[in-house]
């Protein structure tokens, strides 16, 4: 089956999807974008955490064709649609009471990076705050824990560690203890409240 | 300049920004946040096939058949193979005994074991193709513990063992046997006016790294195959996936990729050898990609322990001796077993001062999954068991449990069982005073104004409390790991390193075989490179085979040892750089010739800090580029009789407090709080330690309360493979964990510097059980500690 959805702002069509193919085998597999991770697929881990209109879900238990004609956010995406969401415009999906309108997300488009040092690539706050806190030991459950803490601070400037915990619970991280992900969240939260 | 009038001295590396010591950011942050760096799970490669294993659904059984015809005739399948596939004679691999077939031959020995392979054009097809291969087993009775293991007329697991371990085991399904006798414990234990004995029991951990063993076997044009792995050793898997595939080691090249953690759990091959078959029969790149259920078959776990003690001490509470028996299970191939044996004989004793020992340490085959390397090594499965004797020691005493363990610690120069002497600082007291200081947290912190904050409660968000019944407890533990590959083995590392000018600025290329799992290796390097060279700008080169072998990411060993190769090289390199310039400028300056000089800050400088000449001037149209060994002090193998023996290089030391509040009417546990002390020698990166302190200790959370592989004893399956039942600590589970680093610096380390990743996994659970026992008063002999062993209903 064929599939239309957006991705980081961008229409994207996937061509030949067997029915049985979750969203995160489309987007790692024929959309070049491996950024949200397989730990598990089985929903467990939160390393494949992208956001469906707004949502945050695991991206492995939903099928392709759950999304068509729907907008998706991943980590590639993540600095552009912060930055979209610091200068006011509605990147969410979550503005409007369905959804935003595939016209409206094209008023933003992720930008590509440079995929060989990252250097001068632009960052979210909460992906320099996790680089900055040392929140990021193998890697392999940051991308998801970015989008799920992102969403946090969307929704809870301020968190109490409490808050953190409870938003954060559904991604494991097997490297850090989650201590310094607890500092990079709160780093993140203050350098949001300061407008740095 | 100081007061006696002598110049002050600038030493190497003192001048430069983002050297050892400092927090500097890690080089492939940038990429793993923006979801830019590439797992070897991210591979991807045009025209490329997927691979899929299929594996025994039994323990224990002949293969009668195997039928892979219409599995081969399905759409979209380019190969299916199976063990008379397998192109040369070598058809067996192991990290130390090759007794591990590629693919099942005759016989499966454990559940979970590969026998088919199978490549297709997408995995569903390739999982689907696997299922349609048919393999008629007959069940033989399974090998599940020691007693079966050992019985007068048990099956043998392995037959015709010629193994260096085989002559000398007391019986052919005991991998290996290390005694260590020191002393007279019968007399001893004559002076003992208290015994305490113990029998303990550890549960079967998982590494749980979060990406999944995968990689892409890319065929070349000179017959050869490129692989790129996740893995902790290339050069390891190397020297294993060459033979079985029939080509020279050169031909078989190996990039390290990107590995989303390790932890012991990828020092064997996984499926490494499969790819490389699939892709050299059907001439297409093969990727290959366990997903959660086939990752727990798919690598060794942490060896499960019975561990029996007994200790004596004197009223005024001297250790007397101590005696042991550690019988790990190795399961069904030999993986680390010998060495996992080797560390938790020698380490049983602790870090005190016990001068009568009598220890046995054996590892079994059995028909479970088998079992070898993860973060601890043996060390861990002792310090639950010797940590939980000195509490009870200290109870039968009447003494504090802290006081107690301080009385016998070990320190600088104590002789430990092996006979070795321990020659550099060993502050087990002083760790343990620290960790006792530190503030307790508050009581009753899920007390606000608007009732109980059900989050801060055992239970949780189930809501199953709001403070009744709930008890606190705390718990002191302390551990001894040792750093590095012990017993003898040649436990080197190699560094190349390239200086030259790039855009007018010096510039250092650090090239090793490092696997870099997310321990912040590659992150050290840089600074090593710029603390002995004086560069601002350091390239680390990707890891592969193309240079000498790092040795594996293992045994709290990369940053003493890689490190201290990287380190080596600069300072050869270094002495090139001079060398270049004494030639090109020495003539404008008697410094040149006479003084001591070095790298700082892109330039040449006196040790007075007079500036001689910039670092671009001296590489202007040069470059140097050198390759090194280095070696740590050599070890010596333990006696196979007395265990006695110089085996182990560095000693690494933690010390836990937990404070824990349990619910006592329905066992639930919730930690509060695990602080933790530990003596690193030198901190090269502060934010990377305590990053790896929290995280060993989350380890060790884990298997103190809910961490563990449930084996059926029955059947030997297992029945927990997935992240649904085998749980590990989510950011819930996990307390705060303040860490006091202590640097005592080790004379014979580079930089002083000691092994830490391991150390903070092993006193974390001991302090944990030790706080549940606090709360509770119940015994707990074993981990983890789950709500039936609480409530009596178990």
């Amino acid at each position: 089956m064929r599939v239309n959805f957006t991705v980081n702002g961008r229409p994207q069509e996937a061509d030949d999807v067997w029915e049985g193919e979750s969203l995160l085998y489309v987007l790692r597999e024929r959309l070049g974008l491996p950024g949200s991770k397989n730990a598990c697929e089985q929903g467990e881990c939160g390393s494949c955490t992208v956001r469906l209109d707004g949502v945050p879900v695991c991206s492995c238990l939903v099928a392709a064709g759950q999304v068509e004609g729907r907008e998706v956010v991943t980590v590639e995406g993540l600095a552009d649609f912060a930055r979209q969401r610091a200068e006011g415009g509605c990147a969410t999906g979550a503005c409007g009471t369905r959804g935003t309108s595939l016209d409206e997300a094209k008023g933003w488009q992720a930008k590509g990076t440079d995929s060989q040092t990252g250097e001068g690539t632009e960052l979210s706050p909460v992906q320099q705050a996790f680089i900055d806190a040392g929140a990021v030991q193998c890697g392999f459950c940051t991308p998801g824990l970015l989008v799920a803490a992102d969403e946090m601070l969307e929704n809870n400037p301020n968190p109490t560690d409490a808050d953190i915990r409870e938003a954060l619970s559904g991604n494991l991280c097997r490297c850090t203890g989650y201590e310094k992900i607890m500092d990079a969240v709160r780093l993140a939260a203050a350098r949001q409240s300061e407008g740095v | 300049m100081p007061a006696n009038g002598a110049p002050t001295k600038i030493t190497q590396g003192s001048q430069t920004k983002g050297g050892i010591g400092e927090s500097t950011l890690r080089p492939d942050g940038t990429l793993k946040v923006t979801g830019e760096f590439a797992y070897s799970s991210d591979m991807w490669h045009e025209d490329m096939l997927w691979g899929q294993i299929l594996r025994s659904p039994v323990a224990h059984a002949e293969i009668v058949s195997i039928d892979t015809g219409e599995a081969l005739a399905t759409p979209g399948v380019y190969a299916v193979l199976t063990y008379d596939d397998l192109p040369t004679e070598v058809k067996n691999y192991g990290l130390e005994i090759q007794d591990t077939p590629v693919l099942a031959h005759g016989k499966v020995r454990h559940h979970g074991e590969p026998v088919a392979i199978v490549a297709a054009d997408h995995p569903e097809t390739a999982r689907r193709a696997a299922a349609k291969i048919k393999v008629e087993y007959k069940e033989l009775p399974v090998i599940t513990d020691e007693a079966s293991a050992t019985a007068p007329d048990a099956i043998l697991v392995h037959e015709g063992r010629d193994d260096h371990h085989a002559g000398h085991v007391p019986h052919p399904n005991i991998v290996h046997r290390q005694p260590i006798v020191r002393g007279n414990v019968e007399e001893a234990r004559r002076r003992a006016d208290v015994i305490v004995e113990g029998e303990y029991t550890f549960g079967m951990q998982d590494q749980a790294f979060l990406g999944p063993e995968s990689g892409l076997a890319v065929p070349e044009e000179d017959g050869g195959v490129h692989l790129y792995i996740a893995t902790q050793w290339l050069h390891s898997d190397l020297r294993q996936i060459a033979p079985v595939l029939g080509l020279p080691e050169e031909k078989v090249r190996m990039t390290l990729s990107g590995v989303g953690g390790a932890f012991g759990g990828r020092e064997d091959l996984s499926m490494q050898i499969h790819a490389c078959l699939l892709a050299l029969r059907t001439g297409k790149p093969v990727k290959i990609v366990y997903n959660r259920f086939e990752s727990f078959f798919g690598h060794v776990h942490r060896h499960p322990a019975k561990l029996y003690y007994e200790h004596g001490a004197t009223k005024d509470g001297k250790l007397t001796h101590m005696k042991c028996r550690i019988v790990l299970d190795g399961g069904a191939y030999a993986s680390a077993s010998p060495a996992v044996v080797g560390n938790a004989s020698s380490l049983s004793v602790g870090p005190y001062v016990v001068d009568d020992v009598d220890i046995e340490a054996i590892a079994l085959y059995t028909n479970n999954p088998p079992c070898g390397a993860m973060r601890g090594f043996g060390a861990v499965q002792a310090c639950f068991a010797y940590e939980a004797q000195m509490d009870k020691l200290a109870k039968r005493l009447g003494m504090d449990p802290v006081e107690f363990r301080q009385l016998n610690a070990m320190e600088q120069g104590t002789i430990m069982p092996t006979g070795q002497p321990v020659d550099s600082p060993a502050p087990v007291a002083e760790l343990l005073r620290r960790v006792k200081a530190m503030p307790m947290p508050p009581e009753r912190q899920w007390e606000s104004s608007e009732g109980a904050d059900v989050r801060q409660l055992p239970g949780g968000l189930s809501n199953t409390t709001h403070g009744e019944g709930v008890v606190r407890g705390v718990g002191i533990a302390v551990g001894i790991k040792n750093v590095g590959f012990s017993e003898g083995f040649d436990d080197y590392s190699t560094a190349k390193v390239r200086m030259e000018v790039v855009g007018g600025e010096p510039v250092a290329t650090v090239h090793t075989a490092m696997a870099e799992v997310g321990q912040g290796g590659v992150t050290v390097h840089a600074q090593i490179a710029r603390t002995e060279l004086g560069v601002a700008q350091v390239t680390i080169h990707p890891a592969d085979t193309q240079v000498g072998s790092a040795g594996s990411t293992s045994a709290s060993r990369q940053t003493y040892v890689t490190g201290g190769a990287v380190k080596h090289t600069c300072e050869l390199v270094r002495e090139k750089v001079l060398e270049i310039g004494r030639r090109k400028f020495g003539t404008y300056h008697p410094a040149w010739a006479t003084a001591e000089l070095l790298l700082e800050g892109g330039k040449v400088v006196t040790d007075g800090g007079e500036v001689l000449g910039d670092l671009a001037d001296v590489l202007e149209g040069e470059s140097v580029e050198i390759e090194a060994e280095w070696r740590h002090r050599p070890t010596e193998a333990f006696d196979l009789r007395t265990g006695q023996g110089n085996g182990h290089v560095q000693y690494s030391f933690a010390a836990h407090r937990a404070v824990v509040e349990v619910d006592t009417e329905l066992g639930l546990v919730k930690v509060i709080e695990l602080a933790c002390a530990q003596d690193v020698g030198k901190a090269l990166n502060p934010l990377s330690v305590i990053g790896q302190i929290q995280g060993g200790t989350t380890q060790g959370l884990g298997v103190a309360v809910m961490e563990e592989i449930i084996v059926d004893p029955k059947t030997a399956k297992v029945r927990n493979p997935s992240f649904t039942d085998y749980l590990i600590p989510t950011i819930l589970d996990t307390p705060t964990i303040p860490v006091d680093v202590l640097e005592l610096a080790d004379d014979h380390a580079p930089y002083g510097l000691r092994g830490i990743g391991e150390a903070p996994t092993l006193s974390s659970t001991p302090a944990v059980l030790a706080a549940i026992r606090n709360a509770t008063g119940l015994e707990l002999n074993r981990t983890p500690v789950r709500p039936e062993h609480l409530t009596g209903t178990a």
